[in-house]
């Protein structure tokens, strides 16, 4: 089923980059096959790959019982949530907190996860901004 | 002579306290990584690509640090094999099948420095083959035009998924998968923006880093979430004697034999395409395994056993570099992200590196000795300190882990748009590997996207257009012809020889 639902996304992926592709505006200038044919080669491909996931679909995989998938998505939030405020609250307070709800959610009693959290940004930050000198986000406290 | 003159030069460009001070930093975090279960040459290398970039290093020594963590991750995946009965990563996994009951039988100091010897030997005379082979295969390739490096580049895709796979439909999805995020961004002739959809952080295309690191590292993180209490590390922990950690003069000669054929096996699956380390060490394994398993000993324990996969492996990393660095086309992942490595300094491997940037290539490859000769040095009075790592939980490391990526991709560009597309492709990564659909011919194919795409528009320019310009010639008929059978044959073997693949491991693990 998974690989059916694989060769489904697949099929509409490879109709809409090739709608895109047909959209692109040519310049008026170009060379003898312009900058379509590719992404045409590239969506059939896209298309013949699908269309033997569909017919032919391999064993289903082992998913993840809900809960788990939930766990990954709040990973995923996190992530995303970290990405965001990273220029807001600055590099050493939102690693902290990225890092240290990570380690809590892979098994750490709450109390050491704040622990791994701030020593792995802390960590980090020695390493990389005062050691080699890069350049990491800056929040409203210059760290 | 020519050969070694430039050889010497290498030596010269390598023999700086800095390189010499980076090679030994990138073998001791490449062996690091290696050993640790969830971290292997790819992603290794994958992390610390962004951040050599960032750190301003200039070419040669950015390449000397992360071959040396290629090549100390190849020597690293043996340990946790060794001692965990765990393949810290992929070409390790034979190693498991003699170097574990050799750890228990109270013999994996001795195991672990068997196989730090064989690592050596296999990397050593791969590198010398490097050293004689590439050039000869730059030769041929300087007689290739657009319409050949077309089919030299359709006949990488086709050989990607390898022997071994299974599902060659899937390696192809991912091929153009990546081929489209390629696409993405204005196109180079023409100067029209493509699949941007107004989005002007998408007018430069995406950053094959930020693809590489998401789909890598920060895929492992979720892997690892979803894995949680299933992990085996714990159970096995600590409880292993290392033993002598020197091996007997009499072992090693017993298995000099050995070294020998599987050298020249690894190097030989490392330059085709197709193949790697993966394949390279099981060749190395079974055909030993026929030859002088006249007891029965092979995975029981078996020095040989041992020896033969490593020596295997490494001499197929030192292999791999051949059409990475002749032709610019990598035949496995590894190789792939080293590609990326050469692309984000902004050189472009192939015939014409060795022309244009003799100092890279030369000083690459003696940094390719002088890790070797270190990580074996390191290796074995060490091998007690790297055990230690790998008492480093999952649930410390890996959030490092994904900090640390974080940090790398931030530090290219300051956005936080590049960090929530390599979030994306994070997830993309985890669901991808869940349907099996292979990695590395997305990362290659937003690697060599534009690059292919040139050659085919170049070619039909060159030719107004008519499309039998692409099969015009004997180089270029062989080169498809080579890809056709590379594609198509895995869908007749692939199965089986993975059926073999699997029943080696469960008739050991069995035990």
């Amino acid at each position: 089923m998974s690989d059916r639902i694989l060769g489904v996304i697949g099929l509409s992926l490879a109709l809409f980059f090739a709608v895109s592709a047909a959209l692109i505006q040519e310049s008026f200038m170009t060379d003898a096959i312009g900058p379509k044919a590719f992404p045409y080669i590239i969506s059939a491909v896209v298309a013949l790959a699908s269309l033997v996931f569909l017919f032919s679909p391999d064993p289903e995989p082992a998913w993840p019982a809900f809960n788990r998938l939930a766990e990954i998505g709040f990973a995923v939030a996190v992530s995303f949530l970290y990405a965001w405020v990273l220029p807001e609250l600055g590099f050493l307070i939102s690693t902290s907190l990225a890092a240290g709800y990570l380690s809590w959610r892979l098994g750490t009693a709450p109390l050491p996860a704040v622990a791994v959290g701030v020593g792995t940004s802390v960590g980090i930050y020695v390493v990389f901004r005062l050691i080699l000198g890069l350049s990491l986000a800056e929040g409203p406290f210059g760290f | 002579m020519e050969i070694l003159s430039s050889l010497g030069d290498g030596f010269a460009v390598a023999l700086t306290w800095q390189n010499l001070a980076l090679a030994l930093l990138g073998c001791l975090l490449g062996t690091i990584m290696g050993a640790l279960p969830g971290l292997g040459p790819s992603n290794g290398v994958a992390i610390l690509i962004p951040l050599a970039f960032t750190l301003g290093l200039g070419a040669t020594p950015s390449l000397i640090l992360l071959t040396s963590v290629y090549y100390g991750a190849m020597y690293g995946g043996r340990i946790s094999s060794i001692l965990l009965n765990i393949p810290g990563d992929e070409p390790a996994m034979m190693t498991c099948l003699d170097g574990y009951p050799m750890a228990q039988q109270g013999r994996a100091g001795e195991a672990l420095a068997l196989s730090g010897v064989a690592s050596f030997v296999g990397a050593f005379f791969a590198t010398w083959g490097l050293v004689l082979l590439a050039p000869q295969l730059v030769k041929v390739a300087l007689l290739f035009g657009p319409a050949e490096y077309f089919a030299l580049f359709t006949l990488a895709f086709a050989t990607l998924g390898g022997v071994a796979s299974s599902n060659q439909a899937k390696s192809a999805f991912a091929a153009a998968l990546g081929l489209g995020l390629a696409m993405i961004g204005v196109d180079q002739q023409t100067g029209v923006p493509r699949f941007t959809f107004g989005e002007v952080h998408l007018y430069d295309g995406i950053d094959f880093l930020v693809a590489i690191v998401g789909l890598f590292a920060l895929s492992e993180v979720f892997v690892f979430l979803e894995h949680r209490e299933t992990d085996p590390s714990k159970a096995t922990e600590g409880k292993m004697t290392i033993g002598r950690i020197y091996p007997t003069w009499s072992m090693l000669k017993s298995c000099i034999p050995t070294m020998g054929r599987t050298t020249v096996l690894g190097f030989i699956a490392g330059v085709l395409p197709g193949a790697g380390a993966s394949l390279g060490s099981f060749i190395s394994y079974s055909v030993e395994k026929r030859l002088v398993d006249k007891e029965g000993t092979f995975g029981k324990g078996d020095p040989r056993g041992v020896a033969a996969p490593e020596t295997g492996n490494n001499a197929a990393a030192g292999g791999a570099l051949v059409p990475m660095l002749a032709l610019g086309v990598p035949g496995s992942g590894t190789t792939a992200v080293l590609l990326a490595v050469l692309l984000a300094l902004n050189i472009t491997p192939g015939p014409l590196l060795f022309q244009n940037n003799p100092d890279v290539v030369w000083g690459l490859i003696a940094a390719l000795f002088i890790g070797n000769v270190m990580l074996l040095a390191l290796n074995i009075p060490m091998v007690g300190l790297f055990t230690r790592v790998l008492l480093v939980p999952p649930r410390i490391l890996m959030p490092v882990v994904a900090m640390i990526s974080f940090v790398g991709i931030y530090g290219i560009s300051g956005s936080s748009f590049d960090l929530m597309v390599m979030v994306g492709f994070g997830v993309l990564g985890w669901v991808l590997r869940k349907l099996d659909v292979p990695l590395v011919p997305i990362i290659l194919g937003v690697l060599l996207g534009n690059e292919m795409e040139s050659n085919l528009r170049r070619a039909l320019s060159i030719s107004n257009g008519d499309w039998f310009a692409l099969v015009d010639s004997w180089l270029s008929l062989t080169l498809w012809a080579i890809a056709i059978v590379g594609f198509v044959l895995p869908i007749f073997l692939g199965h089986a020889v993975r059926r073999k693949m699997k029943s080696e491991q469960e008739e050991m693990i069995g035990d």
